[in-house]
């Protein structure tokens, strides 16, 4: 009863590792470009939502309604202004370019906010819990973040296989150059797609910061996990996303139950261990 | 009326010069032949036409108009629609989708999903598979309905019967017969020159990226052809 506490404890992590992974997977997917900045921005979005509460007075819940517009519009203007003039040349620019932006936001944030830990407070749902059979209890915060996981992947799915854009944004994924051709405007496309995974790293973020403190460095730890759960589920595979975000939280969960000290160590062994034994993650999709 | 034309039109690949000075016309409603040997420059002239590679803005004109700076989505949106060689359907897309995909100009005109199922039966049977999946001629004739769904004004086809049984170009071939009868200006580039001629009403012939002869596809003299296809 225990392991399979573990189990469902594991799980339930691996929610907050697929939403901090979903915007990475997508601009990677999309306009292959390696985000390393996207840590940053998650933590960014933390901060953006720590001063909507602190100016407003609202919960921060509902400071997404401020966050994820303004979160979205940095994504867009960003790619529009910036990172698309960065695509021709292959990986190593935008990637160094991001690189820069990192560094950029965390100096900002240590600038603006200091090197003191912050935490956004959204009371008692934090520490509520589900007492279910067999004397497990399940968080109702871990569980409510699962199931944003789940439907924030569900409504990305939708978008790619149901919509005219998603359909735009699978042909410019396979060839950018002949999309062109048939009429699709990449650079607006591109915007739009950074835009749209901000949306999701703003969620990402403030749901992080309600969960654990956070400081202007917090950033490359979470880019870390988000590629863990990306490369274990396999390139271009939303739902194997969500799959690599519960085998990082298991696999940490084991590792803190045997140990406290190896909890984010179990983690990143795990990864390891897929990438040896399956180079190309669970379910890979994305060539090339 | 003429609907495009090309005017000195130069185009390079990095420092490498692949057209020199061509001066090509397209009058309304017919369909022209572009014909020449391997590395001749056709590919490069329609990639030109279509904004693929740089230009000068007066090099390119259509209705009178310098096209030549723009990118390719604002031509497909003013009217030129491209089948690319090899037809480079989008792998992850069924076949309609990719079909869809040329909506995204969003241009008014005749061709709609269904008049291109009307024209290509086949495609409609198969509209659920990836797009990968079909033959090479059923893949051409998605290609050519994706270009049709954007309602061009004058399309651009690129070796449409490389790779493809001599049975299979002969039906796509003539499916052209109905694509011009909506309107639509064609302007072909083939390897096979006897293909290419039955099917246009003139041709220019490249040689080595320079324009070596222009006439009528009937009538004209087989020997100055040779020598322009050739060299001699």
């Amino acid at each position: 009863m225990q392991w399979l506490n573990i189990l469902i404890q594991g799980s339930l992590l691996g929610g907050i590792y697929a939403l901090f992974a979903i915007g990475l997977s997508m601009s990677f997917g999309i306009m292959r470009l390696v985000n390393i900045a996207h840590g940053d921005f998650i933590v960014l979005s933390g901060y953006v939502a720590l001063v909507v509460t602190q100016a407003t007075g609202l919960d921060p819940f509902s400071s997404l309604a401020i966050v994820v517009p303004v979160m979205f519009a940095l994504g867009y203007v960003l790619q529009r202004g910036l990172l698309n003039q960065t695509l021709s040349g292959g990986l190593l620019p935008p990637l160094l370019v991001t690189f820069g932006i990192s560094i950029i936001i965390q100096n900002g944030l240590l600038q603006g906010f200091g090197a003191y830990d912050h935490r956004l407070q959204e009371g008692a749902i934090e520490t509520a819990s589900l007492h279910l059979p067999g004397g497990i209890d399940v968080g109702v915060y871990p569980l409510l973040v699962f199931a944003v996981a789940v439907f924030a992947i569900a409504s990305l799915q939708f978008l790619f296989y149901r919509t005219g854009v998603g359909r735009a944004f699978r042909a410019v994924s396979d060839d950018a150059n002949t999309a062109e051709l048939m009429g699709i405007d990449n650079r607006k496309l591109y915007a739009l797609a950074l835009g749209i995974a901000m949306i999701f790293t703003a969620i990402a973020g403030v749901l992080f910061g309600i969960r654990t403190i956070f400081d202007p460095a917090a950033g490359p730890i979470r880019l870390i996990l988000a590629f863990e759960a990306v490369i274990i589920g396999g390139l271009g595979s939303m739902w194997g996303t969500l799959i690599g975000g519960m085998v990082l939280g298991i696999a940490q969960s084991v590792g803190a139950a045997l140990d406290p000290t190896w909890q984010i160590l179990a983690g990143h062994l795990a990864f390891l261990a897929i990438l040896i034994l399956r180079p190309n993650g669970l379910f890979p999709r994305t060539r090339d | 009326m003429t609907l495009l034309r090309t005017h000195n039109l130069s185009a390079f690949y990095g420092d490498f010069q692949a057209l020199f000075g061509i001066d090509v016309a397209v009058e309304q409603d017919e369909t022209v032949a572009i014909i020449g040997a391997n590395g001749a420059g056709k590919t490069t002239l329609l990639r030109a036409i279509a904004g693929a590679l740089a230009t000068a803005p007066e090099t390119v004109l259509l209705d009178g108009e310098p096209i030549g700076h723009k990118t390719p989505h604002e031509i497909v949106r003013l009217g030129i629609a491209m089948v690319p060689e090899g037809r480079r359907l989008f792998s992850s897309l069924s076949v309609e989708e990719n079909l869809l995909l040329g909506t995204h100009s969003n241009r008014a005109g005749p061709w709609n999903l269904r008049r291109v199922y009307e024209l290509f039966p086949r495609l409609h049977e198969l509209r659920r598979l990836p797009a990968t999946s079909l033959s090479g001629g059923q893949q051409q004739m998605a290609a050519v309905g994706r270009a049709l769904m954007s309602n061009p004004r004058l399309l651009l086809c690129d070796e449409l019967s490389l790779g493809l049984a001599p049975i299979v170009i002969r039906d796509i071939y003539q499916c052209l017969g109905a694509i011009t009868a909506e309107g639509t200006t064609v302007v072909l580039v083939e390897q096979d020159i006897n293909r290419a001629l039955d099917a246009s009403t003139r041709f220019y012939c490249l040689q080595e990226g320079r324009l070596a002869l222009s006439a009528p596809t009937k009538n004209f003299d087989r020997a100055a052809l040779t020598a322009a296809y050739f060299g001699m």
